[in-house]
């Protein structure tokens, strides 16, 4: 309270030269953070509660037994859940029928969030599974997003062609990068991955005879439907559509990797890099996968971004845009594909929605994001993996699929 | 007897600490070896040499699979050096901790496997066939280290012991032919390092797996080694059956630190 006194409180009125005293203010601040030292504590005995719960399944050292199943054995799927089917389906309507129902202006938004599902999902295979803490994921979106503009520039290449050779474009800047950095760990990975980011911005604005610098690249074409004209809404649907589809296989292929002998050496690789050495994981090869398939994605999301907006610059690739993936994904829950989709959502759609508090938006975000990670650092989906389990009945089963 | 490994003069230099000072050693085929000395003797750090942790600053290794040609190993990649099939365990457990006991063996399995990322997204038959494979398999393993109640048990919940079996669980599923187990009874109790003798015996037995262990349980190394090998300050200073070492001046002095004729 006293903190804020000089801010809240005091006034100086240059104009007239007083000082004036605000003292309403004080009393607010006084009675705002007694209501929040409750909030505060109630988190907390909230928090040490379920800490308890979750240290009674540790083992009895003395007599070797294991009391409970492990958490996150124990703890249900949500895919097996009852509500899941139905919840699936309302999604589906809801998604189906949105272009519809509301105005080009709220799908465009929807699509714009699409794209940062799409952008969440490749950046969970690299930190969520691979534990591969990248901060320049942005340039590998550039990279997309300049290649399709560029090209049709020149080219005059279509939108379908661009958005293979954009993704391969990313894939080959991944390899470029990753064959002399993988080798560095956590915070070196991170600091080298924000530097590549900020070089690949700054060779956009500076490099004006390739990239047009600052001024961007205006007049992209929107993605064709086999030459059909479309107006102006008729493509912001079709777009929806086509993110709707992306999205789909996005999650797809994401599933299927993560459960996969490759998910599992990088899970491993993330647990202990010195052991899954010694088992013959092939580290280097290993984390380059993860690191060129999330930048695959990263570019395939550039080519649909610069197709939407019709307009990129390279305003639109700063490292804010790198926090923001990297929030969402690690607001949603590192390596959870539902988590990551609820935390695109979130951080994509409330600040639309919530324009009239525009102002204090970083505020409450940064308090969130304080908040989620002291209470709830596993993010809002706790991952839930696949767990191979063994059938007692002889056959080994590929088992049932998450 | 036909050496599955053989180092020659292997020397290692930590900036101007010479932790191992030209060690000779070979272990035969489906032999027992037992790599002991006092602490700081240069064990883990041969151990970290021959897996290629460690690239040696001086000497040879090579690895000869059964069967196989003889290959030098100094300066292989570490995974490869598995490959070629020899698997490790560790001092201290390096296990998964997150990953269930199954999980951690199938991990060993890893590298006798092949589907990569397009296998895994289309999941085509072969790839189906060979995830099959692996759970089959790893399953088989841990059937065999007794370990089968607790496949679905995460491995941090396991008790001490057990995890140490893990480990070699995990080790055997690379099907190694060469083992090598970094003081593999350490923190057990005297019921389970008699367990652990029997399954050592057994691995040796059965699949014809050579084994080279660090142990300092002495009653263990004892009894399951056909030959020991003991290093001190980088160097080795005895080599012999259990009889022999136990008797060698050499090793007294170098364990209880002085001249016993003093």
């Amino acid at each position: 309270m006293l903190l804020t006194f000089p801010i809240v409180v005091i006034r100086v009125n240059p104009i007239e030269k007083v000082i004036e005293w605000r003292w309403r203010n004080m009393a607010l601040a006084g009675v705002g953070s007694f209501i929040l030292s409750f909030v505060w504590r109630a988190l907390l005995t909230w928090k040490e509660r379920r800490g308890r719960v979750g240290a009674c399944s540790v083992p009895d050292a003395d007599t070797g037994v294991t009391h409970a199943a492990s958490p996150a054995i124990a703890a249900r799927p949500f895919e097996e859940s009852r509500l899941y089917r139905p919840a699936l389906g309302a999604a589906a309507l809801f998604a189906l029928v949105f272009p519809f129902i509301f105005s080009s202006y709220q799908t465009n938004i929807m699509t714009t969030a699409l794209i940062y599902v799409m952008l969440g999902l490749g950046l969970n295979i690299v930190v969520g599974l691979a534990g591969l803490l990248n901060l320049g994921y942005v340039a590998f979106y550039a990279v997309g997003a300049y290649s399709y503009a560029l090209l049709n520039h020149h080219f005059g290449l279509g939108f379908w062609t661009a958005l293979p050779v954009g993704a391969l474009l990313s894939a080959l800047f991944a390899i470029l990068l990753g064959f002399p950095v993988l080798r560095l760990r956590g915070d070196y990975l991170a600091i080298v991955t924000l530097g590549f980011g900020e070089i690949i911005r700054l060779i956009l604005e500076n490099w004006n005879d390739f990239s047009f610098g600052p001024s961007g690249i205006s007049n992209i074409p929107r993605p064709g439907l086999f030459g059909i004209a479309l107006s102006i809404h008729e493509a912001t649907v079709y777009l929806y559509f086509l993110m709707i589809a992306l999205c789909l296989f996005t999650i797809f292929v994401v599933k299927r990797l993560r459960d996969s002998r490759i998910g599992r050496a990088w899970i491993a690789l993330r647990e202990d890099e010195v052991a899954c050495e010694a088992m013959g994981i092939d580290k280097t090869l290993t984390k380059l996968t993860a690191f060129v398939l999330g930048a695959i994605w990263a570019g395939m999301g550039g080519v649909i971004f610069a197709a939407k907006t019709t307009f990129i610059n390279p305003a639109s690739f700063t490292f804010m845009e790198s926090a923001m993936i990297l929030s969402i994904v690690v607001l949603g829950g590192m390596g959870s594909i539902l988590g990551v989709i609820l935390g695109a959502f979130l951080l994509i759609l409330t600040p639309e929605y919530l324009r009239a508090f525009s102002a204090y938006r970083m505020l409450l975000f940064g308090t969130t994001m304080v908040l989620m990670m002291l209470f709830r650092p596993q993010g809002i989906v706790t991952n839930i993996r696949r767990v191979y389990r063994f059938a007692a009945k002889g056959k080994g089963d590929a088992p049932a699929q998450a | 007897m036909e050496g599955v490994l053989t180092t020659e003069k292997l020397t290692m230099d930590f900036g101007g600490l010479r932790a191992l000072n030209a060690v000779d050693l070979r272990v035969g085929r489906g032999e027992i070896v037992a790599l002991i000395g006092p602490n700081g003797a240069g064990k883990t750090t041969f151990f970290n040499c021959i897996t290629g942790i460690h690239r040696p600053t001086g000497g040879h290794i090579s690895l000869a699979p059964p069967g196989g040609i003889t290959r030098r190993i100094d300066g292989v990649k570490v995974h490869k050096v598995t490959e070629m099939g020899m698997a490790r365990t560790f001092q201290n457990i390096r296990l998964f901790p997150d990953m269930t006991v199954l999980e951690n063996v199938m991990i060993g399995r890893h590298c006798r496997a092949k589907a990569g990322v397009l296998g895994a997204v289309l999941r085509d038959k072969r790839t189906r066939h060979e995830e099959q494979e692996i759970v089959h398999r790893s399953h088989a393993i841990l059937l065999r280290l007794g370990l089968a109640g607790q496949v679905d048990e995460l491995a941090k919940n396991l008790p001490y012991g057990a995890q140490r079996r893990l480990e070699i669980a995990r080790a055997l599923a690379t099907e190694p032919f060469l083992l090598l187990l970094d003081e593999p009874a350490a923190g057990m109790n005297p019921r389970e390092t008699d367990e652990l003798e029997a399954l050592i015996v057994r691995i040796r037995g059965e699949e014809k797996i050579s084994v080279l262990m660090i142990e300092h349980d002495m009653r263990i190394v004892m009894s399951v080694s056909d030959r020991i090998v003991v290093l001190d300050h980088g160097e080795k200073i005895a080599e012999g059956t259990a009889a022999q070492i136990r008797e060698d001046p050499v090793v007294i002095k170098a364990y209880l630190g002085e001249d016993i004729h003093a």
